[in-house]
């Protein structure tokens, strides 16, 4: 087992090197860089810069070298001074931006991931044994729904009836005098009182799919003949359904966390664009939009190497919930 | 260890009371188009220490009247009517109809007064559970066991099931036993709570029959221990004239005859019981079309010759220095227990696998002799011509898309040999070759039976007229009756078209009725070749000794797997 951790981290460094010099070549391949888009948004406001201090900023930004050496700084820079560079449009060290919006979006994607689960295994272990029953016929359509609804008109018609009907401010994580004051347990409430909308619905169309999911697998289990015999043993149906057909049914759920991870960082933009979440999506959106290359590839970078960790975590995890599983 | 023909019990002409009766069970599973009476009107009794044997071949309702017993019939069978009178060690009585099936009462049966063991060792236990875990379970739920005393228990079980190294095992999984000892540890736990009536439902079938032989001697053993009554299912007529007391035969959820084991070998009133046991009794010998047919000339030359073949995966030498031959019109039996290559070395003939090492000797009908071990090419592509092979599962092996005049024709189509019409005319004749109407042409396999389907593969490895036939376990999946029909077919169609056949099995009475000469692998080896009734009765490899006497002989009077040889080998 460890021999094998050891194998997948060391096979991780050249991955991570691939992928961040494909980020970076991706990132520039957009024709104009940084500066054109930074002229182009001025002029829209009639604001012109002309051409001399277009270079200069290309030439403050080290814009105007070639891409490799560009490459190369970046990187020596991360590899030696734990430094990704400063964003161009934020005029901050990229390090700082990504890490103050991590904290919150790890609360927000914990909770709904905690959320999802708590309601959607239940519902599909019972929509799996009580197959075809009115239970299920509901429990199905309702899940359905929450599949075909998009996540933004959701968003949408919560935040109208949380304004309307609870007269609740809907935007953000946190009402305006917490906006940045220190971490104090008033602070949580607050925090918790602006987190239930974007759980909702980020749970709703994560749960359908689960439940789906859920229900699949265990109706492949619930018909095995280890089934047959914890029952001919004289256990209750409940024990037994837990203990066997749900065990082995939860496995493939393991898997999931591969995937987890990553959606940390890009998951679920387009309700934080919707309801304005201060969490790392958006920040990630509008990087690549305005050509910010530094911070855009540093989080891609975060992304890559959440993917490798998270397949890794699910990896060791599946290799200790189910035996027949060996790593060598 | 007394003997099994004269057993105490049954001599004596007062029974104690019966462990269990049953009077008139009717178990329904409503289906889309009506009802499925899959038991219907079954009565019988079982007393302690006997073992009631309940036969039948597949669909005929003995694994759900045994299901019925315990309540834990799969959805959506139930129970309509009927009494199950059971009687507990204290002499009260209960009617486990009228228990329900979800009921504490019921539950409190289950695994403790009426235990279980399933057909399938492997898929019957949890995968993700220790063996342990799963016998542990059934000592504290039933008699309250502290963790330890239950843990010190289940080793006691073990040992008892004679499972090596007891306190190791018990913290394995299912999936680090051999089949015999995954079935042990079944026995273990089925035995924890020392229950007065164990069902135990083909419990052998998936085993080799060497494995079959030891397990059949454990249950008889530990029924003359704790004196349980069983009720043993099984297919195999040869089991039941090994352990049964009482016979029970069922058809279509019927009960056809029940009685003494001795009256239902001996002297069966019943037609389908008769049929039953001669389609049993006819495989202790050759079959009347090889035995009238003169033997095939030793001179002619062979049209397989293999030498010294070797298949490796890996560091496992699957298939080790393997040499026989086979002559046209000659039937060439490979007999052995899984594990032992007799798969592997079919699969080399063909070239569905490529073997590490050896020669494949195939001569032509021209004349010419080529190496299969190195033809590729056009060669390769005349080779899977003339040298097909027939595939064990007859549900797994048909494309479920496509009809069987497609499935049937389709060799002929790959090959370009015929189309259109000719095409048609073809499918047409090998359907009447194999015994199936060619109006049935248009049809898809799910629409026919397990028999008529083998029939289908035998007619698609017959289309294009090959020369020999490797047929890997060809009948195995098929019941007795059945069975004999596509063995008859078989030799029909070699003596019509001259084949060659190479005929993998474990199971000795259809080599014996079907083979001409008789090849014993062990372990990748082939350890002994020879005329097929001298291999049988008088074998000379320690090993073939030890495989023909495991093998239960469907008569009563001739009980003596647990008198067998047995074969270590010499390292």
């Amino acid at each position: 087992m460890l021999r094998f951790i050891f194998k997948r981290v060391l096979w991780m460094i050249p991955a991570l090197f691939a992928v961040s010099f494909l980020a970076f070549v991706l990132i520039q391949l957009p024709p104009g860089d940084f500066v054109t888009n930074y002229v182009a948004t001025l002029a829209a406001s009639n604001e012109i810069i002309d051409q001399n201090a277009a270079d200069a900023l290309r030439e403050r930004f080290g814009l105007g070298e070639p891409m490799l050496l560009q490459y190369g700084k970046w990187i020596w820079g991360i590899l030696v001074h734990g430094d990704f560079g400063t964003s161009f449009e934020w005029q901050q060290p990229v390090g700082d931006l990504v890490w103050e919006r991590m904290a919150l979006t790890l609360t927000l994607t914990l909770s709904t991931l905690v959320a999802t689960w708590a309601i959607a295994l239940p519902i599909g272990i019972f929509s799996a044994v009580r197959k075809y029953t009115i239970g299920d016929y509901i429990v199905t359509s309702i899940s359905f729904f929450g599949l075909a609804i998009p996540s933004f008109l959701l968003a949408l018609v919560l935040m109208y009836i949380a304004v309307v009907i609870f007269g609740q401010d809907v935007s953000g994580l946190f009402s305006d005098e917490y906006q940045n004051a220190p971490w104090t347990w008033a602070k949580v409430a607050d925090l918790i009182h602006h987190l239930w909308i974007p759980v909702i619905i980020l749970a709703v169309s994560g749960t359908a799919s689960l439940i789906r999911v859920m229900r699949a697998n265990l109706l492949d289990e619930l018909n095995k003949p280890y089934v047959t015999t914890a029952r001919a043993k004289g256990l209750s149906e409940f024990r037994l359904l837990m203990k066997y057909p749900v065990r082995i049914a939860l496995n493939p759920f393991i898997s999931t966390i591969a995937w987890l991870l990553p959606n940390l960082v890009s998951g679920s933009i387009v309700v934080a664009v919707v309801l304005n979440l201060p969490t790392a999506a958006p920040l990630l959106l509008q990087s690549l939009l305005a050509q910010d290359m530094y911070l855009a590839g540093a989080f891609v970078l975060l992304i890559c190497t959440l993917t490798l960790i998270g397949s890794l975590v699910s990896d060791i995890l599946l290799a200790i919930a189910d035996p027949r599983i060996r790593l060598e | 260890m007394s003997e099994t023909g004269q057993n105490p019990n049954k001599s004596a002409k007062t029974r104690a009371e019966p462990v269990l009766e049953v009077r008139d069970l009717v178990t329904h599973f409503p289906v889309r188009t009506g009802v499925v009476k899959a038991v219907d009107g079954v009565s019988f009794k079982v007393y302690p220490g006997q073992t009631l044997c309940i036969v039948g071949e597949s669909g005929s309702g003995k694994s759900v009247t045994a299901r019925s017993i315990l309540q834990i019939v799969d959805a959506p069978g139930r129970i309509v009517s009927g009494q199950m009178i059971f009687r507990r060690a204290d002499g009260s009585t209960v009617d486990l109809v009228k228990l329900g099936d979800r009921g504490r009462e019921i539950r409190r049966i289950r695994g403790n007064d009426i235990a279980m063991i399933f057909q399938e060792p492997m898929s019957s236990l949890s995968p993700v559970h220790t063996i342990g875990d799963q016998i542990i379970e059934v000592l504290r739920l039933h008699l309250g066991l502290s963790k330890t005393a239950a843990r010190a228990r289940a080793i006691e079980l073990l040992a008892e099931v004679e499972i090596p190294t007891p306190e190791k095992a018990i913290d394995r999984y299912t999936f680090e036993f051999s089949g015999g000892m995954r079935q042990r540890a079944m026995i273990a736990m089925s035995l924890a709570c020392d229950p007065r009536l164990l069902i135990a439902d083909e419990p052998t079938t998936a085993l080799d029959v060497t494995t079959q032989a030891e397990v059949l001697d454990l249950i008889k053993r530990l029924q003359d221990r704790h004196g349980s009554a069983v009720i043993f299912i099984t297919h195999d007529m040869g089991v039941v004239a090994e352990i049964a007391d009482d016979v029970l035969v069922m058809y279509r959820g019927r009960v056809m005859e029940q009685g003494n084991v001795d009256t239902i070998f001996h002297h069966p009133s019943d037609d389908y019981t008769r049929g039953l046991i001669d389609s049993v009794t006819r495989l202790q010998r050759r079959s009347d079309l090889r035995a009238a047919r003169a033997p095939v000339p030793a001179d002619r030359p062979p049209v397989l010759e293999v030498k010294n073949l070797s298949m490796d995966f890996e560091a496992l030498r699957a298939v080790n220095d393997v040499s026989f031959e086979v002559r046209p019109g000659e039937t060439l039996g490979i007999v052995g227990e899984s594990g032992s290559g007799k798969t592997t070395m079919g699969r080399c003939i063909v070239r569905l696998l490529d073997p590490t090492s050896g020669e494949i000797r195939y001569r032509k009908p021209d004349g010419e002799v080529i190496d299969l071990v190195t033809a590729h090419g056009p060669a390769l592509k005349d080779m899977r011509r003339e040298v097909r092979m027939i595939f064990q599962d007859p549900f797994g092996s048909l494309n479920p898309r496509m009809t069987v005049a497609q499935i049937i024709g389709e060799p002929l189509l790959v090959n370009g040999i015929a189309r259109g019409r000719e095409l048609d005319e073809r499918v047409s004749h090998l359907m009447e070759q194999v015994g199936l109407e060619p109006a049935w042409r248009e049809r898809y396999p799910h629409a026919f039976s397990g028999g008529q389907r083998q029939r289908i593969g035998v007619a698609r490895a017959v289309a294009l007229q090959p020369k020999v036939i490797v047929a890997d376990e060809a009948t195995s999946a098929l019941d007795a009756s059945l069975r004999f029909q596509v063995l008859d077919l078989l030799l029909k169609l070699q003596d019509e078209l001259g084949l060659a056949y190479v005929f993998i099995s474990h199971d000795i009475g259809v080599i014996r009725y079907l083979c001409d000469r008789v090849g014993v692998m062990y372990r990748g080896k082939l350890v002994e070749v020879g005329e097929t009734e001298q291999v049988v009765t008088a074998p000379n490899h320690a090993y073939t000794k030890a495989l023909i006497s495991a093998v239960p002989w469907p008569d009563p009077n001739r009980r003596g797997i647990h008198k067998r040889h047995r074969y270590v080998e010499q390292v």
